[in-house]
C-alpha cells in the first residue's frame, strides 16, 4: 500500500494529433518504466488499428514511479481516455477515476473543439487540470496566444502552462513536477470496508476478463472474495496487478491505487463500468452512484460479402462483442445482401474500428450499409416503435410522427471559412446556437440532426475548412421532423440495402445524387435500366443507364478458343461477387461505394 | 453417331510467326529475325505433318491456312514443299481452300505467282488502312498504292482473295470511315475481314494505352456506330457479314475459319499454333510452344512441337461452341449444344434476350440478331455466366 500522500492520479486531455499519446510515451520514458530497448511509439495503444489512427479506443493506465525533487518518490497513474466524440461518454466515467488532468495544447493550433469537450468532463469531474503547450519547439507556436485562448475560452488559469516539445523531450521533467506539485493527492480511508470504482474492463485470451479498478476506501488483495455490487457477481480474486505499462503483480491495492484484477470473470458483459467493487464478506455501505451504460447512437448492416463467410463473421462479432459492451448486434437477413448483423455503434469511428477489425483480424470482407440512427416512430395507436433500420420502417398510413435524435456540435474553425462551415451546417438543416470568437477563430453552437452528420458531415467539414476546423457533439435529445423513407429501385425493383431515413425537402437532392451515383456504379446491361429514388410510391429522381451497345470481341479464330472460354471462367467467378435484382446485376462494389460515408 | 466435329469439317493451320517488323497492335505470336533457316523450318514443318496424319488417318482435309506472323515472307519453295507433304499425308476435299496471309507490300506480291505455282487458291492481306496517317500509326510498312498494287497482282493470280482493315482508330469519324471503307469496297473484293481496333495487353499499344497515351479512341457510342455504318454498307454492297469482323459475298466465305466457328477440328502446327482434335471420342485441345527456336527445338529433338495437350470436357466443349458459333450469322445449333451439354440451354434467358430482339430462335437454331452481335459478349454472359 502507498501512502496517499504520494500518489497522483491524472489523466490527459487533448485534441486528436495534439500530441497525447506522443507525451504519454515521454513521461513512461523518462521515468525508465519501460526499458529503452521495450520502447515503441504510442506504447499504451495496444491495437495496431489505435496504433494507425493515432487514436486511444479504450482507456489504458499505467503506473510510474517518479522521484520528485522534494526526494520522495511517487507512484504516478496515468489513466490514457479516448480523444474521440464517440468516445465521449467513456472519457467522462474514466474522470471520475482520477483527480487531475493535464490538457494539452498543440502551440500552434490553439484549443479545438475536442479539447474543449473533453477538457469540460474534466471540470465537471471536479479535476484540478494544470495546462501543457507542447510543440513548442515549432517555428508556428505562440505560446502567448495560445495561453490566452485558454483563459479566455475555457476559463483556466494558463499563465503558468508548461511548455513542452513532448517529441523532442523539451520540458518533460517540468511536467512531471507540475503532476506532483500541482494536482492534489487522492483521498481515501485504508480501514474502511473495501470500496472500488470498475474504471473499464476487457478481454484477453489468457487471462479472461482483466478489469481495470480505481481503490477508493480499504484494500483489495490477491485471494479476495469481491463483490460487484451492481450486478451482484462474486468472485474470488486470481490475480491483482498493475500496468507499467506491462502488467506487474502487487500484493496489495490500497486507497488512491489504480491497478487491474482478474477473477475467472468470462464475458466483459458481466462487468458493468462504474460499478462498485467491495468485499463480498464486509461491503461498504455507501456504494458510487454508478454510471449509465453507454448506448449506441448509429446503426448499420454489415454483410458478408462472401456469404459462406457467415458462419465466420458471427463467430467475429460474439468475440468483439465479448470485449466491447457498447457494441450491440443481431441477424438481419436482407434480400439484396443475404444474412448478416445489424449493428449500434457509439458512432462513426465506433463503426468503422469495428468493420476494420472484423476485416483485418478475422480476414471477412464486409459490405456496409447506409448507416441510420435511432428514430422514434410515434404510431397513431399512441405506442412508440425505436427504428434502427429503415427496411424496417411501419406503413405511413399507421404513423402519427416520426421524431429524430438531435445532437449540440461545436465547431471551431478560422474565421476566413466561417461562412462555408455556416452554410453547410444549415444545409445539413442545423439551427444555430452561438457564435463567439476566441481570438483569429470562431466558435460555433450549432442544434444539427444527428443522421445529416453520420452520412458524411464530418468529410464535408474537413473539406470545405481545409481539414481547419475541428468538431464535436454530444447528444441532446429527440425532435419531431418531417422525415421520410427513400427507396431506390433498380429496374423498378427496390434495393431494400440502399433505402434511408431523410427529411422531406433533402429527399430530392439525396435521391438524385444517388441515383447519379449508382448510374456509374452499375455497369451497361443489355437492356436500359431506369434507376429511381421513391418516397412511397412518388419517384423523387430518376436516372437511366443506358443499355450496352458494344462488346464484342473482334478477332476469334482458332487460336482464341481456349482464351475466350478462360474469359467465360473468370467472368463465372466475377459473377459471385455480383447481387442479383431481378434482372439486374449489381456488383458489391457498386454497394460499397453508394453508401460509403464520405460520399 | 458421327462424332460432333464432323460438323465442322477438319482443317490444318500452319504458322509462320516471323515478321518484317512487329506493329504495335498485334498480339499474335510474330517475331522479327535477322535471318531463318528456311530449310530447317521445312524440315520442322514436314516433320509435325506427318506426326499430326499418324493420329488423324484418313480424314479429309478442308482447309490449309497459312498464318502468322507473315507467311508471304516464305519462300515459295517452301509452301510447295509442305503442301505436297499435306496431300500425302490426308485425302483433301476437292474444292480444298489453301489461304496465305500476305502482307500487300512490293516484294511479296513478286512472290504470288510462286505460291499458286506451290497450290495456294486464296489470299488474305493485311492492308489494314487505306490513308498514309493511319497506315503509319499503325506500323504498317507498304503504302496505299503500293496496297493496291498487290491487290492488283494476287488477284490476277488467285481466284479468291481478301483484305483486312482495322477500323475505330484514333480520331477517326464516322464519315471519314464510311469513305475509306466505300473506296475499299470499290477494289471489288468478294472477302473483308473489318476488325475494330483492340487495344490488346502485351502489345505497343497496350503499354501506351496504360500510360494514359492513344488518345482519341472511340467510345462506346462512336465504336457501336462505326460497327453498325460497317453492317450497313456492306451489306449494300452485297458483302454481308457472315460472322462479327468478316464480310463476304455468297460462297465467298473463309471456309478456313467457319471450320473453327463451327466446332470442327484442326490441327495447329507451328510456334505457337493451337489446335482441336477429337480422338478416341475425346477432344483435346493443343498448344505449342510459342518461342520460335523453342518450338524448332522441341519438334528436331523429341520429334513434337507441342507443350501442352488438355482434354476439354463435353461441358467447355459446349461452351466453346456457342462462343465461337454464335459470331455466325448462321448461328447455333442448339442440337449440338445440348448434346454436349447433356441438358438444353437455360431457355428463359433466351427468352428475355429474344424480347430483347437480340437474339433469334428458329427451329434449334440460335442466332444474334443485326443488334444482337455487338453486343455478343453480353449475350454469351447471360447465357453461360
Amino acid at each position: 500500500m502507498t501512502d496517499l500522500n504520494r500518489i497522483r492520479n491524472f489523466s490527459i486531455v487533448a485534441h486528436i494529433d495534439h500530441g497525447k499519446s506522443t507525451l504519454a510515451d515521454r513521461l513512461i520514458q523518462l521515468t525508465g518504466t519501460v526499458a529503452e530497448r521495450d520502447m515503441q511509439d504510442q506504447i499504451l495503444d495496444a491495437m495496431d488499428i489505435e496504433r494507425e489512427r493515432g487514436i486511444t479506443i479504450k482507456a489504458n493506465t499505467v503506473r510510474i514511479e517518479y522521484p520528485a525533487q522534494d526526494g520522495e518518490t511517487y507512484i504516478l497513474n496515468l489513466i490514457d481516455t479516448p480523444g474521440h466524440v464517440d468516445f465521449a461518454y467513456e472519457v467522462s466515467r474514466s474522470m471520475q477515476a482520477v483527480e487531475g488532468s493535464l490538457l494539452v495544447v498543440d502551440a500552434s493550433q490553439g484549443v479545438e473543439a475536442q479539447t474543449l469537450a473533453n477538457v469540460y468532463q474534466a471540470i465537471d469531474a471536479d479535476h484540478e487540470i494544470v495546462p501543457v503547450l507542447n510543440k513548442v519547439d515549432l517555428p508556428a507556436a505562440e505560446p502567448e496566444r495560445v495561453k490566452e485562448q485558454i483563459e479566455d475560452v475555457i476559463g483556466i488559469e494558463a499563465h503558468n502552462a508548461v511548455q513542452i516539445s513532448a517529441k523532442t523531450g523539451l520540458g518533460i521533467p517540468d511536467v512531471l513536477e507540475a503532476i506532483v506539485t500541482r494536482l492534489p493527492a487522492p483521498k481515501g480511508d485504508p480501514n474502511a470496508p473495501l470500496k472500488a470504482m470498475l474504471v473499464d474492463s476487457y478481454y484477453d485470451s489468457y487471462l479472461g476478463v482483466v478489469v481495470l479498478i480505481r481503490v477508493i476506501d480499504g484494500k483489495i488483495k490477491k485471494g479476495d472474495q469481491i463483490r460487484m455490487m451492481k450486478t451482484g457477481g462474486r468472485y474470488g480474486i486470481d490475480k491483482l496487478g498493475v500496468f507499467r505499462p506491462k502488467m506487474q503483480d502487487i500484493a496489495e491495492l490500497g486507497p488512491g491505487e489504480i491497478g487491474f484484477l482478474t477473477a475467472s470473470i468470462k464475458q466483459v458483459r458481466d462487468t458493468r463500468v462504474g460499478d462498485t467493487i467491495t468485499h463480498d464478506k464486509h461491503p461498504t455501505p455507501n456504494p458510487l452512484p454508478g454510471f449509465k451504460p453507454s448506448q449506441p447512437v448509429v446503426f448499420c448492416g454489415l454483410f458478408p460479402v462472401d456469404a459462406n463467410d457467415f458462419e465466420d463473421m458471427r463467430d467475429a462479432i460474439e468475440k468483439l462483442a465479448l470485449n466491447d459492451a457498447s457494441f450491440s448486434s443481431e441477424m438481419e437477413t436482407s434480400a439484396a445482401l443475404g444474412f448478416g448483423f445489424r449493428c449500434g455503434f457509439l458512432g462513426l469511428l465506433h463503426l468503422e474500428v469495428i468493420r476494420d477489425r472484423l476485416e483485418r483480424e478475422y480476414d471477412i470482407d464486409l459490405i456496409t450499409t447506409a448507416p441510420s440512427v435511432i428514430y422514434h416512430v410515434h404510431m397513431r395507436d399512441g405506442t412508440m416503435m425505436e427504428l434502427h433500420n429503415p427496411a424496417d420502417m411501419p406503413d405511413m398510413t399507421h404513423v402519427d410522427r416520426i421524431e429524430e435524435p438531435r445532437i449540440k456540435a461545436t465547431i471551431l474553425v478560422p474565421d476566413e471559412y466561417l461562412g462555408d462551415v455556416l452554410k453547410l451546417c444549415q444545409d445539413r438543416r442545423g439551427i444555430q446556437m452561438d457564435l463567439t470568437y476566441a481570438g483569429s477563430r470562431a466558435m460555433v453552437v450549432y442544434d444539427l440532426p444527428l443522421n445529416e452528420v453520420v452520412f458524411d458531415f464530418y468529410d464535408r467539414l474537413k473539406s470545405v475548412t481545409k481539414g481547419y476546423a475541428s468538431f464535436d457533439y454530444q447528444m441532446i435529445g429527440y425532435r419531431e421532423d418531417a422525415l421520410v423513407k427513400m427507396q431506390i429501385l433498380v429496374n423498378d425493383e427496390p434495393v431494400d440495402a440502399l433505402s434511408m431515413m431523410v427529411h422531406r425537402d433533402r429527399a430530392e437532392g439525396r435521391g438524385r445524387a444517388m441515383c447519379e451515383k449508382l448510374k456509374e456504379l452499375i455497369p451497361r446491361h443489355m437492356f436500359k435500366i431506369p434507376i429511381q429514388a421513391a418516397i412511397g410510391g412518388r419517384v423523387i429522381a430518376r436516372e437511366t443507364l443506358s443499355a450496352m451497345r458494344k462488346d464484342v470481341t473482334a478477332k476469334c479464330y482458332g487460336g482464341d478458343a481456349t482464351r475466350k472460354r478462360k474469359l467465360l471462367d473468370k467472368q463465372k467467378a466475377g459473377k459471385k461477387k455480383m447481387r442479383q435484382f431481378g434482372k439486374v446485376e449489381i456488383p458489391q462494389s457498386a454497394f460499397i461505394s453508394a453508401l460509403k460515408m464520405d460520399s | 453417331m458421327t462424332p460432333d466435329w464432323q460438323e465442322g469439317g477438319f482443317g490444318l493451320y500452319i504458322h509462320w510467326p516471323f515478321c518484317e517488323a512487329k506493329c504495335p497492335y498485334c498480339d499474335f505470336n510474330s517475331h522479327v529475325a535477322a535471318s531463318i533457316d528456311q530449310s530447317a523450318w521445312r524440315t520442322a514443318y514436314l516433320s509435325e505433318i506427318a506426326r499430326a496424319a499418324a493420329e488423324t488417318p484418313g480424314r479429309t482435309l478442308r482447309s490449309v491456312f497459312f498464318g502468322g506472323g507473315t507467311p508471304s515472307l516464305m519462300q515459295p519453295e517452301t509452301v510447295a514443299e509442305i503442301l505436297q507433304a499435306v496431300r500425302k499425308a490426308w485425302p483433301v476435299a476437292n474444292d480444298i481452300e489453301i489461304t496465305l496471309e500476305a502482307n500487300p507490300s512490293s516484294v511479296e506480291a513478286g512472290r504470288f505467282a510462286g505460291f499458286r505455282d506451290a497450290g495456294v487458291s486464296r489470299i488474305s492481306m493485311g492492308v489494314q488502312a487505306l490513308n498514309a496517317d493511319d497506315l503509319r500509326r499503325l506500323g504498317r510498312l507498304h503504302s496505299v498504292e503500293e496496297a493496291r498494287k498487290a491487290f492488283e497482282i494476287a488477284r490476277s493470280c488467285f481466284e479468291r482473295v481478301s483484305f483486312d482493315l482495322i477500323y475505330a482508330r484514333q480520331d477517326q469519324t464516322l464519315a471519314d470511315w464510311r469513305s475509306e471503307l466505300m473506296e475499299a469496297l470499290s477494289w471489288g473484293s468478294d472477302h473483308l475481314s473489318l476488325y475494330q481496333l483492340t487495344i490488346e495487353p502485351g502489345t505497343a499499344f497496350g503499354a501506351r494505352h496504360k500510360a494514359g497515351g492513344l488518345k482519341g479512341l472511340p467510345d462506346e457510342d462512336l465504336s457501336a456506330d462505326l460497327y453498325e455504318v460497317t453492317q450497313e454498307i456492306c451489306y449494300h454492297a452485297g458483302l454481308p457479314a457472315y460472322e462479327i469482323s468478316n464480310h463476304a459475298a455468297d460462297m465467298a466465305q473463309s471456309r478456313h475459319n467457319l471450320i473453327y466457328w463451327r466446332g470442327g477440328d484442326y490441327v495447329g502446327i507451328g510456334p505457337g499454333a493451337h489446335g482441336r482434335l477429337t480422338l478416341e471420342g475425346q477432344r483435346l485441345a493443343t498448344e505449342t510452344y510459342l518461342a520460335p527456336q523453342k518450338w524448332i527445338e522441341a519438334v528436331s529433338t523429341r520429334g513434337i512441337g507441342e507443350s501442352d495437350r488438355v482434354i476439354i470436357t463435353p461441358t467447355e466443349q459446349a461452351e466453346e461452341y456457342l462462343m465461337m458459333s454464335l459470331r455466325l450469322a448462321e448461328g447455333s445449333d442448339l442440337r449440338r449444344f445440348t448434346r454436349l451439354m447433356g441438358q438444353p440451354i437455360d431457355r428463359t434467358r433466351v427468352n428475355e434476350l429474344e424480347d430483347l430482339a437480340l437474339v433469334e430462335l428458329k427451329d434449334d437454331r440460335l442466332a444474334a440478331t443485326q443488334a444482337g452481335r455487338p453486343v455478343l459478349n453480353g449475350i454469351l454472359r447471360s447465357l453461360l455466366a
